[in-house]
């Protein structure tokens, strides 16, 4: 395993030129020196570079390998985002800049607000939250504000959340101050009618609904869910994680949902990785657009504007102006696909989850078998010896990265698998052979899959006591 | 494993009458499902409960789970050496691993959880 770089005490080898400090400490007066010797670490150029270079090959990102992690629409993402990231006046643009300084940042962040409301059909748009779970966070105090303006007397206190949902949607909603009730699925996976009817009453201010669910299936009754929820006065919160499946199909707002975030980490291209920067965009009604966070970005004969005042918003929840290149990535990826490319998204996801479905559907137990959108759910054969880690840690040998594993919480053992339509055919065929093949060990060795991960730079690691005890940062071991 | 001198709620935690007093955890197979549990969250002491009311979050690799009391009652103590070592909810299920105990409001709730015998029938009756 490679030492931490705390762990180096090289010095210079021959003939490497060594780059000064291009900062002297002559600026600094002298009683604000330090007079300690600070112990940071001692590392060469090139053990530096050699370091970081072998810490990037323990990595396994979607550039490395197929990535089908339910949920999380590992897709690949363009190099050209990241071209367009770096430019100059996009990557050089500081936040206190003047607006009259960095119209063209203002103009890509108006023009996105646009692209995303096109392909979900919203009326207002924010660009400002961070994350996915901050985007819902901003979208339940929208919901919050609304009812608060609308009916002040009226306490709307109980958040509705399926029993598929993302763990972030009850959190989210409890996080707000709502109590959360949860709603059972139906023999379909779909929300159960007869449920949801028996938990809607006058203090219910939303139902959180992610369609497709975590099942990877489309909610058919979507139009009966959003009549009932606001024929009660409440309001559709949509979970927009598996946006993906929609793109160029539906638009969430014609479906009845009053506010959905994005993730535009996952449905456009924007990377996942080190854990972000993602950006948590939120679309909304009409009727929820005056509460939208500040700044908003304006624009009043050719010029933009960063407004501040609408009275009756929920304020800032955020620093500046979000992820400001994450949403550069966004833009970038709608621009180099453009209208005809982003409506066949949504399309090519679901059949190549469909694709991936048919093949496997014969050799693992699939607990609902329909056609899914674009992730389904699968589960290991009951007369296995093995669990769902046990397949997981196997596909690692076979140089995937393994899927989400035991969610959604209603299907026991599950493993949720989402290709994406950035998946080629010959890619989903050799991952489809290694699964048939685990699942030949499965039943006839077992013990194979108890051992993997076997060409892992690590083996299988004791999840349990990783997290009981947790080591967050590095100690120095003082010697003698 | 359902120890016969306890009763059961469709939640998998167990209950132990003592007079007016109950002590509460999670079942065998409440904690074989959750497998390895790492963090358990428990009420403050003197927190009044209903009845299937959440008491608390059991954390395991796999997911985290609410605890719902069985019954309606104060919160009297709680089983504070979770906090340092959660496996116990693992190892003893019905010993070391107790979560709460509570003094109950109403005796009646008790005799309408499940028995032993019941309790066994409904979790063959597969995973809730």
């Amino acid at each position: 395993m490679e030492k931490v770089i705390f762990e180096y005490h090289s010095q210079p080898a021959a003939y490497v030129p060594v780059t000064k400090l291009a900062v002297a400490n002559k600026y600094i007066p002298a009683e604000f020196l330090g007079s300690v010797e600070l112990d940071l670490p001692q590392a060469s150029e090139q053990d530096v570079i050699r370091h970081f270079t072998a810490l990037s090959k323990l990595n396994f990102s979607v550039d490395s390998g197929f990535y089908p992690l339910g949920s999380c629409t590992m897709k690949y993402n363009p190099k050209v985002n990241e071209a367009v990231a770096d430019f100059d006046g996009l990557a050089g643009a500081h936040p206190y800049a003047p607006e009259e300084s960095v119209q063209g940042a203002l103009e890509l962040l108006y023009e996105l607000e646009i692209f995303l409301k096109e392909v979900s059909g919203f009326q207002g748009l924010t660009l400002q939250p961070a994350a996915g779970a901050h985007g819902e966070s901003t979208g339940i105090l929208l919901i919050k504000a609304y009812h608060r303006h609308k009916q002040p007397a009226q306490k709307r206190t109980i958040i509705l959340v399926p029993d598929t949902a993302h763990g972030t949607n009850p959190a989210t909603a409890a996080l707000a101050g709502y109590q959360v009730r949860q709603v059972q699925s139906d023999n379909q996976g779909n929300i159960d009618l007869a449920e949801l009817k028996k938990n809607l009453n006058a203090n219910v201010a939303a139902l959180m609904l992610t369609n497709p669910n975590t099942l990877g299936l489309f909610e058919r009754n979507i139009l009966a869910v959003s009549r009932l929820v606001h024929e009660n006065g409440a309001l559709l919160y949509g979970d927009g994680a598996n946006f993906n499946a929609l793109l160029g199909l539906v638009k969430p707002a014609e479906l009845g949902f009053d506010v959905m975030h994005f993730n535009l980490h996952k449905t456009f291209s924007a990377p996942h990785g080190g854990g972000g920067p993602g950006a948590g965009a939120v679309g909304c009604s009409k009727e929820l657009t005056p509460f939208l966070p500040v700044p908003r970005v304006r624009k009043n004969r050719e010029i933009f504007t960063l407004d501040y005042q609408p009275k009756n918003s929920i304020g800032k929840i955020r620093s500046f102006y979000g992820n400001f290149l994450t949403a550069v990535r966004a833009y970038a990826y709608f621009l180099a696909l453009g209208a005809e490319g982003i409506a066949k998204v949504g399309r090519q996801a679901i059949l190549n989850a469909n694709y991936l479905r048919q093949r496997l559907e014969k050799i693992y137990h699939v607990p609902y078998s329909r056609t899914c959108m674009h992730e389904f759910v699968l589960t290991p054969q009951p007369d296995w010896a093995v669990n769902t880690l046990d397949i997981a840690k196997r596909i690692i040998d076979y140089g995937f990265h393994p899927p989400t594993i035991y969610f959604p919480l209603i299907v026991h053992e599950a493993m949720m698998i989402e290709p994406t339509e950035t998946e080629t055919k010959e890619t989903m065929d050799t991952f489809a052979a290694a699964l048939v093949k685990i699942a030949q060990e499965a039943a006839q060795k077992p013990e194979i899959l108890k051992r993997a991960p076997q060409t892992s730079p690590v083996g299988r690691i004791d999840e349990a006591q990783a997290n009981r005890q947790l080591i967050l940062k590095y100690e120095k071991r003082v010697s003698g | 494993m359902v120890p016969r001198e306890l009763k059961y709620s469709e939640s998998h935690e167990w209950v132990k009458q003592e007079g007016a007093m109950v002590i509460i955890g999670i079942t065998d197979y409440a904690q074989e499902e959750l497998g390895d549990v790492v963090f358990v969250e428990l009420p403050k002491v003197s927190r009044q409960l209903k009845q299937q009311e959440s008491f608390g979050v059991a954390e395991s690799v796999k997911a985290v789970s609410d605890l719902f009391s069985p019954v309606t009652g104060k919160v009297m103590a709680i089983n504070e050496t979770l906090a340092q070592q959660p496996e116990l909810v693992n190892k003893e299920p019905y010993a070391g691993g107790w979560m709460i105990k509570v003094e109950l409001s109403d005796n009646g709730e008790i005799a309408n959880l499940m028995s032993a015998e019941e309790y066994e029938k409904f979790i063959q009756e597969g995973p809730k």
